[in-house]
């Protein structure tokens, strides 16, 4: 009688379930790998409501920009965990990085290739002979995709504004759905006046962001990991669900850092970024990275510039499944 | 109390203010739709006056920025120059151009010293030092203001930035693409920066004052608000962006216009506030922007809505006003109507001494009042007249009553006559049509045996006949002696009534002496209608005609005499013309064959009761209305027993 009141008074200073509520939060920090945009919602979302904190993590979000490549912070130790291109990841690996994916949060490439109609681009072959600017760290996809439909394309370097395109210097260019489509929307231009191209419907799907942490760090702790990707995945939920205020959360880190916060275009960001997680719908497997997308990704790598991949197991931790 | 709740003033004043009001609405919606266009259309010139202006002032700095690389491309493209040349090239033209903010070259990669990839020096007028350009972390190859002229192979203002390095001010770069000639072949060389401060433009743009709420904005080429009242608009959002935030389709359509180089009048809403406005946008030429002007809605029409307000608060007191003396108008038309109503509602029931409203006015309703004071006075004159005229006729009336009463106390009223005649019953009647009547009847005994009875007819109606029925009876009475036959009789009356007799009136009569012994009646017909004979055993007929003309007329006049015996039970009846000559209403006569009939129906009875049937059937007949006086005998001769 005496034990069990010492135990119920344990849990509610705790004020947590038993188990968890003894051990102090494990602290965390996490890079995404741009600067805080609804592109990286859900991590916000879940550090916001609690989600992190509920599962025994002190997570801090550092603040992610061209200047603070995520690869680079994990790979110095000073991020804990962050969010990686799928593709990335697999040549850091290559290059003897030991970087784990513990969830693929995006199970779509969010690339696409945006043309005008006026260039006379309306199907995927009138791209051939003309001037297309393409990312310089994203090409992986676009030259797949020339190669596999025999184009030659013209490509000129793609900065990171779309003006280029705009201005009418090059005929196609990059664009991400969640981010530099909307631009050239609202540049002015119609959707029926441009042509797209997602890769996933040329069966080059290589789904993009992804949660890593090095192998080492991982296996001190395991379940703070799986705790980190269940809250995230809880965030991205709960974002998707009440989307005005994970707006609102999104755009308030934004100013935090300084940076013009566009409203509309922050919550067509999240829309966008609603289709790539969840593209099925419910019935997906939200934060699975799928062995066909990992092999795909990985020998098209392997093909294009020799980077020597490893086996999927030795990749990828299930932390959804745990 | 006068109500005009439903009278003809609610209904003048309701018809008066409600066509008042509808005309007025039609002119004032006329007069506000002109006035609005008016004030569109002088806003549009106003606006346009405005842009053309300032565009052209901004086309101005921004051209004379333009010169300077553009000038400067000529000079790369004559010649090679070597580094100090270029470095003094690029002092001199930030030097001596004070818009120029930064001013740089740089060549393309190789393209100055065929061992350097990048080859770029930039001088910068706030810390007046030169830099070179390029590097791993800058590869300005891949900057916009060096890569789109390239591509495009022409100069081009860039979309204006934030120049994060020079203190957060806004810029915008004027790149000019120069080439050279490399085996014959025109290659591209390089591109020649000049950085420009936009501050001077948000000044200018500032400095555009329209009403209290209007202001102006620029946009770049991709729809990016250059300038715009809302800092957290400038080179944050598009004109696209805000027509989704809006859900305004309209809005983006306008802004297509502005980056597609257009210009326009158009009304919107407005951006920042959401309220409707006009907008006037121009194209910046030189540089590919657009400058628009927006006029709030609600100022540019507040003269024009502060006018609406003050016509309507006029036009509704105005229409209370006219509502008022329509209405107090009307009452002065309609009040003595009523007046007049209720003064002749009183004269109906009696009241000629009430008194008619006045009038001060001329009017119709003066006109009505005079006549029907008029009216009200002759009635009063002539109820006066009515009221003498029905008095002396009520005096006459009277007087005729009493002479009724005398002519009808003159005839004997006792039947049978004589209780000691068994041999004879008698029964007559007189019913005057007037109150006067001319008829007589008169039986008497002029000895034991002989009974004489007479009816008359005078001539005429009322007061002279009646005088002339006494004569006539009191005649008989007097000239019928024992012995004269009934002829004489009739001849001596004559004589007499004939004698001075100016007025020419004259009576039938039949005159016949009765032997009541012998039942033979000896008489003499003065004209007057055959009496009927009735017979015991139920036969009627007329009596046949004896000579003779009407008494009184003529002297000398001779009269024929005549016999008829009557047996135990027959009868004689006597009449006058009232009798045969009774109409119905539709002036049918009650004639001689009717009379013969209704007295054969009536054979049998009581001498009384034949007469009092008859007469009440002649009632009957005429409706009540009767038209001469009707005298009736009946004598039967019941013989010696």
């Amino acid at each position: 009688m005496k034990c069990l009141r010492t135990f119920l008074l344990l849990c509610f200073c705790a004020g947590a379930l038993p188990g968890q509520a003894l051990a102090a939060p494990k602290k965390l920090s996490f890079i995404p790998l741009w600067s805080p945009q609804a592109q990286f919602a859900g991590y916000y979302i879940a550090l916001e409501k609690g989600f992190y904190r509920a599962k025994g993590l002190d997570v801090e979000i550092l603040k992610g920009g061209p200047e603070r490549p995520a690869d680079v912070l994990l790979k110095e130790g000073k991020a804990d965990i962050g969010t990686l291109w799928l593709s990335e990841a697999i040549k850091e690996r290559a290059h003897g990085v030991r970087l784990l994916n513990v969830a693929q949060i995006t199970q779509r490439s969010a690339l696409m290739l945006v043309a005008k109609k006026s260039s006379d681009i309306r199907k995927l072959q009138d791209l051939d002979g003309k001037k297309v600017a393409l990312w310089e760290s994203f090409q992986l996809q676009p030259l797949a995709l020339f190669r596999k439909y025999h184009l030659h394309v013209n490509v000129i370097p793609q900065a990171h504004s779309i003006n280029l395109f705009l201005s009418g210097g090059a005929d196609a260019a990059s664009a991400m759905i969640y981010n530099e489509y909307h631009i050239i929307l609202n540049s002015g231009l119609n959707p029926d006046e441009l042509t797209t191209f997602f890769f996933y419907d040329y069966g080059l799907n290589f789904p993009e962001d992804g949660i890593y942490m090095l192998e080492k760090n991982y296996n001190k702790d395991p379940a703070a990991a799986a705790a980190f990707v269940k809250a995230t995945l809880e965030g991205w939920k709960y974002a998707f669900e009440h989307k005005d205020e994970a707006v609102e959360v999104v755009l308030r880190r934004m100013r935090e850092a300084h940076l013009p916060a566009n409203l509309m275009h922050q919550k067509w960001m999240l829309e966008k970024m609603q289709g790539l997680i969840y593209p099925e719908g419910p019935a997906t497997r939200a934060g699975e990275l799928k062995r066909a997308d990992y092999e795909r990704v990985a020998s098209e790598l392997a093909r294009s510039g020799g980077w020597q991949s490893v086996a999927y197991d030795s990749f990828y931790r299930d932390c959804i499944t745990k | 109390m006068i109500t005009f709740k439903k009278g003809i003033a609610f209904k003048l004043a309701l018809i008066f203010s409600g066509s008042v009001t509808l005309i007025f609405v039609i002119i004032f919606g006329a007069y506000y739709s002109f006035t609005r266009k008016m004030i569109e259309k002088n806003t549009a010139e106003n606006a346009r006056n405005l842009t053309l202006g300032t565009v052209a002032r901004i086309d101005g700095i921004l051209r004379s920025v333009q010169q300077v690389p553009e000038n400067m491309a000529g000079t790369l493209e004559r010649g090679t120059v070597n580094k100090e040349e270029l470095i003094g090239l690029i002092k001199s033209a930030v030097e001596k151009n004070p818009e120029i903010y930064g001013y740089g070259i740089s060549f393309a990669p190789y393209a100055f010293d065929k061992n350097s990839l990048y080859m770029s020096p930039y001088y910068c007028r706030a810390n007046k030092s030169l830099s070179w350009l390029g590097s791993d972390t800058y590869q300005y190859l891949l900057a916009d203001w060096y890569q789109i002229p390239k591509e495009l192979g022409k100069s081009r203002w860039s979309e204006p930035y934030y120049d994060e390095g020079g203190g957060n001010i806004l810029m915008a770069t004027y790149s000019v693409p120069f080439y050279r000639l490399v085996n014959g072949k025109r290659t591209f060389t390089g591109v020649i920066t000049a950085d420009m401060s936009l501050q001077w433009l948000r000044e200018m743009m500032a400095a555009i004052k329209i009403l209290d709420t209007g202001y102006a904005f620029l946009l770049s080429k991709n729809g990016n608000f250059v300038t715009h009242p809302d800092h957290t608009f400038i080179m944050n959002e598009t004109i696209f962006g805000v027509a989704e935030s809006l859900g305004d389709k309209k809005l983006r359509g306008i802004g297509r216009g502005m980056i597609g180089g257009q210009a326009a009048f158009v009304h919107t809403q407005r951006l920042d506030a959401g309220k409707p406005g006009f907008l006037y946008y121009t194209p910046v030429t030189s540089s590919g922007w657009s400058l628009a002007v927006l006029f709030p809605q609600d100022e540019l029409l507040a003269d024009l809505t502060h006018l609406n307000w003050l016509v309507l608060l006029l036009s509704a007191a105005g229409m209370l006003v006219l509502f008022g003396v329509v209405v107090s108008e009307a009452r002065s038309i309609t009040g003595p109507l009523t007046h007049m109503a209720d003064a002749t509602a009183e004269i109906a029931a009696g009241n000629l001494d009430v008194k008619m409203p006045e009038t001060r006015s001329e009017d119709e309703v003066a006109i009505l009042s005079r006549a029907f004071s008029a009216m009200q006075l002759s009635l009063k004159n002539h109820i006066a007249r009515l009221t003498e005229a029905t008095a002396a006729r009520e005096r006459i009336e009277s007087e005729l009553n009493i002479a009724r009463d005398i002519q009808l106390s003159i005839l004997p009223k006792i039947f049978p006559p004589f209780a000691g005649m068994p041999e004879l019953d008698l029964f007559a009647v007189l019913k005057s049509a007037r109150e006067v009547g001319g008829d007589l009847y008169d039986f008497f005994t002029v000895d034991e045996d002989n009974f004489c009875f007479v009816i008359g007819d005078v001539s005429g109606k009322g007061v002279p006949a009646s005088l002339f029925m006494a004569v006539t009876k009191t005649l008989f009475k007097a000239t019928a002696v024992s012995g004269t036959p009934p002829e004489v009789v009739l001849d001596n009356v004559n004589t007499e009534l004939s004698r001075g007799n100016d007025k020419a009136m004259f009576v039938t009569a039949f005159f016949g002496i009765l032997n009541i012994k012998t039942g033979v009646i000896a008489f003499s017909n003065g004209g007057h209608n055959l009496p009927v004979v009735m017979r015991k055993d139920g036969s009627v007929k007329y009596l046949w005609k004896t000579g003779g003309m009407v008494v009184g007329a003529m002297e000398g006049m001779k009269f024929e005499p005549g016999t008829l015996t009557l047996a135990p039970g027959d009868r004689l009846f006597l009449y006058t013309d009232g009798v045969t000559e009774a109409m119905d209403k539709n002036k049918v006569l009650f004639s001689d064959e009717r009379l013969l009939r209704e007295l054969e129906q009536l054979h049998g009875l009581p001498v009384k009761e034949v007469l009092n049937r008859l007469l009440a059937m002649l009632v009957d007949y005429s409706g009540g209305d009767q038209s001469d006086d009707i005298t009736m005998m009946l004598l039967e001769y019941k013989g010696r027993s």
